[in-house]
């Protein structure tokens, strides 16, 4: 892909805008990987062990063809690999075209086929899953028939049949309890993030669309302590949280939002300087990392335990019960401590705690350092288990949001609640639609519930405009 | 270095197409933020429908491009009643979560594999699906200029496209300084007051919604019909923020505001891109500060701090009148 904005065009992220147009130069020309796979490495993703070989990549020339050559055939094909990616000899495929059936292949010792056609026109492949191996399987969604397109002659096109371990290896019961765990996990990583997000809102009013970027920022944090400086994973997190709730959290609030508190600046103003915030930040987490993500070297490739039907790594227990017990700590801070106590205070009505003797400019502060301590943890679980990239917190803000809608906004009991819910859901819904649109679904309830109960699940209903 | 070149980039990319397609999406953010006061950050869904509509209409059901743009505008005049329906009723900030939130799903639906056959998964429709409309361009040759360069569709594009803007812009004029256009303000000022004295608040603003949404599809399909090809990923939350910010620098609620603001951010967007880039290449700025691929990155850092800074020092903008946009989502 060629852009003009002499950017390589990074897997994941979006551009506002491909210039191609003849006035601007084209300075770089490089090729990436596809960026199909984004939502799915955005997150836990659970079935990988399930799942796949290949996504199915039906190129027809649609897109392409401009010129034909000489030759008078077009021929399809492709390599059938097995979950493993091993090649499966064997395999046998039928060809027809709109009315009757033109012939069959088998596939080779490489597993590959293919077969020629004389004549444009639709075309369909349909793979015999009874010749396939037992224990192996099309994968959910994937059609056993893949329509073929030829527009014109002279080409070879690609025709892929995804293989995984065959759906009915896993019985209903057993994957849905594992998508309960990961739903639940999934939903810790939200309330960690959605509670710093709500405490701010709370006690400033300020919806922080650069809240995501704090995630990045202790991702960032955890990976430069491991990789870079070469601490062991377990203790270079407590090292990121601290640097984390400093940059995050201190010197944030200090040189940012206090100054534009100060200045008395309107809270829809604050929200677009914290998109402004979101873009900047977010652009010099790639112009100084990159655009790739990268795994944390200790514990890369763990082996998952498995606790009857559900499997999951040890690195994966130890960062979840750190983040429950950072959660259990967030909220006794909030119920039991005075500090806590005046945060509350402060949400409830700033100019009567102020008047009451409590120091709101402080409050507010040791509120940030708190939000920046979570959030930034939030980033760290993503990290150690699935790498970081600095689009972490643009993938997951949209998500942090919904959970905060869900719950109510400004209600702490709200965030965590909402944020479960959410995780469950975009986890519990991938045994109906498929995994890429688990988010889709998520987001879509979010606007569903609002239509019924617009204040959120525990807010409350003067939120309503 | 050459800064003939670089004027003639900045320049030709100043009234190009980009400022136009970004001029159209803010007007209508003008529309829904400037005079009624909704916080719409799902703008990038209104023109990714127009867009979307109009390609694969075109290419999966051939329909002829001008029926597809007619279904194009109805379209995104459903995509407003959906949006609308459970969102109109929510305070500023929530609207925006929620309408952030629908531009997404457009996204992720259009670039999911699942409906890859008609939507075109993540690559996106390229496709000849603007013949029709190319097949009327008159010019044969590009205007090649010192300070303008321009390829013949390019011309075509643009001066077509001036002159929708054109279009919509009096369009605007006309409807801000109606008695309607002057509810919509009452409304941004104070819905309960606009409520006493009978109006249904919820009705105007889902007009404005719709109306403010039409035009932001205008923009999606001269960003189509231009390339000839729709992407998912270029209808992302960043079009909604640069819209955002083409529409503050300009100044929101001005007719003519969007359109100066869309000049200014593109013209300046190319220019900083240029001169860094030249001043890389010569080897002004050493390569261990910043290399060849992170000129634009440094750039899109400077719109954010760009944004930034004009929203804490200047948040009406270049024309804007400060008491026009005292909104506060607590207020």
């Amino acid at each position: 892909m060629i852009t003009g904005w002499g950017l390589a065009r990074i897997p994941g992220i979006s551009y506002p805008l491909d210039v191609e147009e003849s006035h601007l130069i084209v300075r770089s020309v490089t090729k990436m990987k596809s960026t199909e796979n984004r939502s799915a490495n955005s997150l836990f993703t659970s079935l990988g062990r399930l799942l796949v070989i290949f996504t199915l990549a039906l190129l027809t020339p649609l897109l392409l063809s401009t010129q034909a050559s000489a030759e008078e055939v077009t021929t399809f094909g492709g390599t059938v690999l097995d979950s493993a990616k091993k090649p499966l000899e064997g395999v046998v495929l039928v060809v027809r075209d709109t009315t009757s059936e033109l012939g069959t292949v088998t596939t080779d010792a490489e597993g590959r086929w293919s077969y020629s056609v004389e004549k444009t026109g639709n075309y369909w492949v349909k793979l015999d899953v009874n010749t396939l191996p037992s224990g192996q399987g099309l994968t959910e969604g994937a059609g056993e028939e893949k329509k073929v397109i030829v527009f014109s002659l002279g080409k070879t096109l690609t025709v892929l049949f995804p293989i995984g371990e065959g759906a009915e290896r896993v019985s209903n019961f057993d994957r849905t309890m594992q998508l309960v765990v990961d739903g639940a996990i999934l939903g810790l990583v939200i309330a960690l993030a959605a509670l710093g997000l709500n405490l701010v809102f709370g006690t400033t009013g300020l919806t922080n669309f650069a809240h995501g970027e704090m995630l990045t920022l202790g991702g960032l944090l955890a990976y430069f302590f491991s990789a870079v400086v070469g601490l062991p994973v377990i203790a270079a997190i407590p090292v990121a949280i601290l640097a984390a709730a400093f940059i995050g959290g201190f010197l944030q609030d200090r040189f940012l939002w206090k100054p534009l508190r100060r200045r008395g600046t309107g809270l829809i103003a604050m929200l677009v300087v914290s998109i402004g915030f979101a873009i900047l930040v977010r652009y010099f987490f790639l112009f100084i990392f990159g655009g790739d993500t990268r795994q944390l070297p200790q514990y890369a490739g763990q082996e998952g335990l498995t606790f009857g039907p559900v499997s999951i790594t040890p690195k994966s227990i130890i960062t979840t019960s750190i983040g429950i017990i950072l959660l259990v700590l967030a909220t006794l801070w909030l119920l039991r401590t005075r500090m806590g106590k005046a945060s509350r205070a402060v949400a409830d009505n700033p100019a009567l705690a102020s008047a009451s003797g409590v120091e709101v400019e402080r409050v507010i502060r040791a509120v940030w350092i708190l939000s920046a301590i979570l959030a930034s943890y939030a980033g760290m679980m993503i990290t150690v288990n699935q790498g970081v990239s600095f689009l972490m917190g643009q993938d997951n803000l949209l998500l942090i949001f919904a959970a905060v809608t869900l719950g109510g906004l400004g209600t702490a009991n709200g965030a965590v609640v909402g944020s479960l819910v959410i995780g469950l859901f975009i986890q519990l819904s991938t045994l109906v639609i498929p995994t890429e649109l688990k988010y889709v679904g998520a987001l879509f309830v979010l606007i569903v519930i609002l239509l019924v109960r617009p204040q959120g699940i525990l807010g409350k209903k003067d939120r309503v405009g | 270095m050459d800064f003939l070149f670089i004027i003639q980039q900045s320049l030709s990319s100043a009234i190009g197409v980009n400022t136009i397609i970004f001029a159209l999406a803010a007007i209508g953010l003008n529309m829904h933020f400037g005079y009624t006061g909704l916080l719409n950050f799902g703008q990038a869904g209104f023109l990714a429908v127009g867009a979307y509509t109009t390609a694969v209409l075109v290419v999966s059901f051939d329909f002829s491009l001008w029926a597809a743009l007619g279904m194009s505008v109805l379209a995104s005049v459903l995509f407003a009643l959906l949006l609308g329906v459970p969102t109109l009723r929510l305070r500023a900030d929530y609207l925006a979560i929620v309408t952030i939130a629908a531009a997404e799903i457009v996204r992720q639906i259009a670039r999911s594999a699942t409906f890859n056959d008609t939507l075109g998964g993540s690559d996106g429709i390229t496709g000849k699906f603007g013949k029709a409309y190319f097949d009327l361009n008159p010019f044969t040759e590009g205007l090649e200029t010192p300070i303008l360069r321009f390829s013949p569709n390019d011309l075509w594009v643009v001066i077509t496209g001036w002159l929708l803007v054109a279009a919509v812009l009096g369009f605007m004029w006309l409807i801000v300084n109606s008695p309607w256009g002057r509810v919509l303000k009452a409304i941004r000022e104070d819905e309960e007051a606009v409520r006493s004295i009978g109006k249904n608040v919820y009705l105007y603003k889902m007009q404005s919604l719709i109306l403010g949404g039409v035009i932001g599809s205008f923009g999606g399909a001269v960003y189509a019909l231009s390339r000839q090809s729709v992407q998912p990923d270029n209808y992302s939350t960043f079009l909604t923020f640069f819209a955002y910010t083409v529409l503050i620098l300009g100044g929101a609620a001005r007719v003519f505001s969007p359109v100066i603001g869309s000049i200014i951010f593109w013209f300046l967007l190319v220019f900083v891109e240029q001169v860094l880039r030249q001043a890389v290449e010569q080897n002004y700025i050493p390569d261990w500060l910043i290399n060849a691929n992170q000129v634009s990155q440094v750039r899109f850092m400077l719109v954010g701090l760009g944004l930034m800074l004009l929203m804490v020092f200047r948040p009406q903008g270049i024309f804007g009148d400060k008491k026009e946009l005292a909104l506060d989502a607590r207020a």
